[in-house]
């Protein structure tokens, strides 16, 4: 917390100062140095600045009591009682952050007619299931899901809050941190836990090959969204641990006004996410005939075939097939890249693979920083006869 | 129906990178364009005023020079535009931002509906729509794939969830963000980029704000710090092949047979 202040009188050449930023927040104003919006407050020109530029840090916050609050909370994400198997790698993680603090786990299961539901919760180890058990919640509702969220978090204090990054838990978690003036990080892809109870957040910034680790130090709860198959599920126990309490709340406080007018099922599609083999093209792929090489090579595996973004923006394949933050994270036992340079967005959709090939004809791609077999070579070249040598094994040739 | 969309100026590329010896970041292209998603929200609008009229307002925040995607939202034929811009606000995280969006919206006019995209590519957080409803206290659907109808008071949506669809009837004022493909947006027109390139946009800075108390904007309103930035590791395993197109597709069929995942 605190301002960046330029010293005028120190700087000399503007023009270099200037470049700098890489964000192109800097002017020269009639020689003098001035900062626009664009400022991230990175802090990049106090390093490199010559003594220009100072950040002074404001006094120090009054700060939240830390100690009142207490214990790691994850979200049940379900729909229909059906919960989402997201939520037990969230558990697995809230476990293991809370050991390292000595502090409860809890989950706060949210809907109607789920009272049963929750006992499923305790065959993984929390050692509490807080349920709000309404008939108000019985679809998801964003009004009346917050309100039942911020029920729990008011009177059960959560040191941290995980979400998971799903359709519902993307929009239920900022309304809620709203709610509390307090951070939220977005799709963590490691968290860790300091002693005082501060959430160690890494996760994709500035939309580049850059991680940023964030800190929620003066507020709580600190919340955390995560996507699915980024953590590991725990093994589900035979015996059940923890209890489940009921958490009271007065029907009058549902006050939304927003009707839920039918819940229908998607057509049920064979998504990228529940491929046990994927194969992925990539910008080295010239041309969209020669997607078929990715296709034939994904069949003849009987697996399936996925891309990157700039493939889905220019209209080759559908959103749905894209891996990456914006698009699925996958999490497969084979994924063998074709042409992929290997961005942080698209990495931290598939890292999780099991066995990870990469073909590229680039030796410096990044996408070989993750892969297990780095193939440098020409794809045009490798794929066709690879797929071949599969035929002939499987004596489909 | 008086309709605002949200939009953003992103960079055009994502090549940023961190030298590893120094921390430090290395951006290489200063270029911005329209956040893509942004152009989906404001195809709904437009369709949104089309079939039952009213007018189009937009709005966005940063450096001056994101005053460009307003003009590029006129000659899609937006009505009005205005720019939330302020070296204070400069680092804020989603919370001050949200706030700062809710403080602008305040000040720009009374909505019926708000529109803003699924989410940036450079933020990629999806999480300010429905922060800045929270703040505006209006309800909000996200992830909506399909404008069924408005009525007098209320619009029908379809929002996407992971494995299924729910119809909401949502009452005015609200906020939606919408989903990439609900609409093919229309190219900007030649015609109206002429007759608008001279149009005023309203420009906010702090002192325009409801709220003037500095702390609740920029970092200092901002409850997340970034501690630190690094370059991605790996711990992985790894082995590096080369050699000829031959030699590699066949270690590579070797290597998948051991595996097991083809005979």
């Amino acid at each position: 917390m605190g301002k960046l202040i330029v010293h005028q009188e120190k700087a000399q050449d503007i023009a270099a100062l200037i470049k700098i930023c890489p964000f192109g927040a800097m002017e020269n104003k009639n020689g003098r140095i001035e900062i626009n919006a664009a400022c991230r407050l990175c802090k990049l020109c106090v390093k490199r600045g010559k003594g220009v530029f100072e950040f002074v840090e404001s006094e120090n916050f009054s700060g939240v009591d830390k100690s009142a609050w207490r214990g790691i909370a994850v979200y049940v994400d379900h729909v229909n009682g059906k919960i989402h198997p997201v939520t037990y790698e969230l558990i697995g993680k809230a476990r293991e952050l809370a050991a390292k603090i000595n502090q409860p786990v809890y989950a706060v299961f949210l809907g109607e007619n789920i009272s049963q539901k929750a006992q499923e919760i305790l065959h993984y180890g929390v050692d509490k299931v807080y349920t709000c058990d309404k008939k108000e919640l019985r679809a998801f509702n964003i009004e009346n899901y917050a309100i039942a969220f911020e029920n729990f978090i008011e009177k059960i204090k959560p040191a941290v809050v995980l979400v998971g990054a799903t359709p519902v838990g993307r929009q239920l978690a900022p309304r809620v941190a709203a709610h509390f003036h307090t951070g939220l990080t977005a799709d963590c892809t490691i968290l860790d836990i300091h002693e005082n109870t501060d959430l160690v957040q890494i996760r994709p910034a500035f939309g580049g090959n850059i991680m940023a680790e964030i800190l929620t130090p003066n507020h709580r709860p600190q919340m955390a969204t995560v996507r699915y198959k980024i953590m590991d599920a725990p093994k589900r126990s035979e015996e059940i641990f923890g209890s489940i309490e009921q958490l009271e709340l007065d029907s009058a406080k549902f006050t939304s006004k927003v009707e839920v007018l039918s819940v229908i099922k998607k057509p049920r599609e064979i998504g990228i996410e529940n491929a046990d083999i994927l194969v992925v093209a990539g910008r080295g792929v010239k041309k969209k005939e020669d997607l078929k090489l990715v296709r034939e090579l994904a069949e003849v595996l009987n697996g399936d075939y996925a891309c990157t973004r700039p493939l889905v923006e220019c209209g080759w394949l559908e959103p749905k097939r894209q891996i990456g933050l914006s698009g699925r994270t996958v999490r497969p036992k084979l994924i063998i890249t074709c042409g992929v340079s290997g961005s942080v967005q698209f990495v931290a959709g598939m890292e999780h693979s099991e066995q990870i090939f990469a073909i590229n004809s680039d030796p410096k791609a990044s996408i070989f920083k993750v892969a297990n077999y780095a193939v440098v070579g020409d794809l045009y070249e490798i794929v066709p006869k690879l797929i071949e040598k599969i035929k002939r094994g499987r004596g489909i040739a | 129906m008086k309709i605002l969309v949200c939009i953003k100026q992103v960079p055009s590329t994502n090549k940023v990178e961190v030298d590893p010896a120094t921390g430090i970041l290395k951006r290489n292209s200063a270029e911005a364009k329209m956040n893509p998603y942004d152009l989906f929200a404001l195809e709904t609008g437009l369709r949104l005023r089309e079939k039952y009229g009213g007018n189009l307002s937009v709005l966005t925040m940063g450096p001056p020079q994101a005053a460009a995607i307003l003009y590029e939202a006129f000659a899609m034929g937006a009505d009005r535009g205005a720019l939330i811009t302020d070296r204070k606000f400069g680092g804020s995280d989603v919370l001050a931002t949200s706030y700062t969006l809710s403080q602008g919206i305040g000040k720009f006019g009374r909505f019926d509906i708000i529109i803003c995209g699924l989410q940036t590519t450079d933020g990629d957080t999806a999480q300010v729509g429905p922060e800045v409803s929270e703040m505006l206290g209006i309800p909000c659907v996200c992830n909506v794939r399909a404008i069924d109808k408005v009525e007098s008071n209320h619009i029908i949506v379809d929002m996407e969830m992971s494995e299924d669809i729910e119809k909401l009837k949502v009452p005015f004022p609200c906020l939606i963000t919408v989903q990439k493909d609900i609409y093919e947006p229309r190219l900007p027109s030649y015609k109206k980029q002429k007759a608008t390139a001279n149009r005023e946009i309203s420009r906010y800075s702090l002192n325009d704000m409801g709220d003037k108390n500095e702390k609740h904007y920029g970092l200092d309103g901002s409850p997340t710090n970034v501690q630190r930035i690094f370059p991605p590791s790996s711990d992985k395993v790894q082995e590096k092949w080369t050699g000829s197109g031959e030699d590699l597709s066949e270690r590579i069929y070797e290597a998948l047979k051991k595996m097991k995942f083809t005979a």
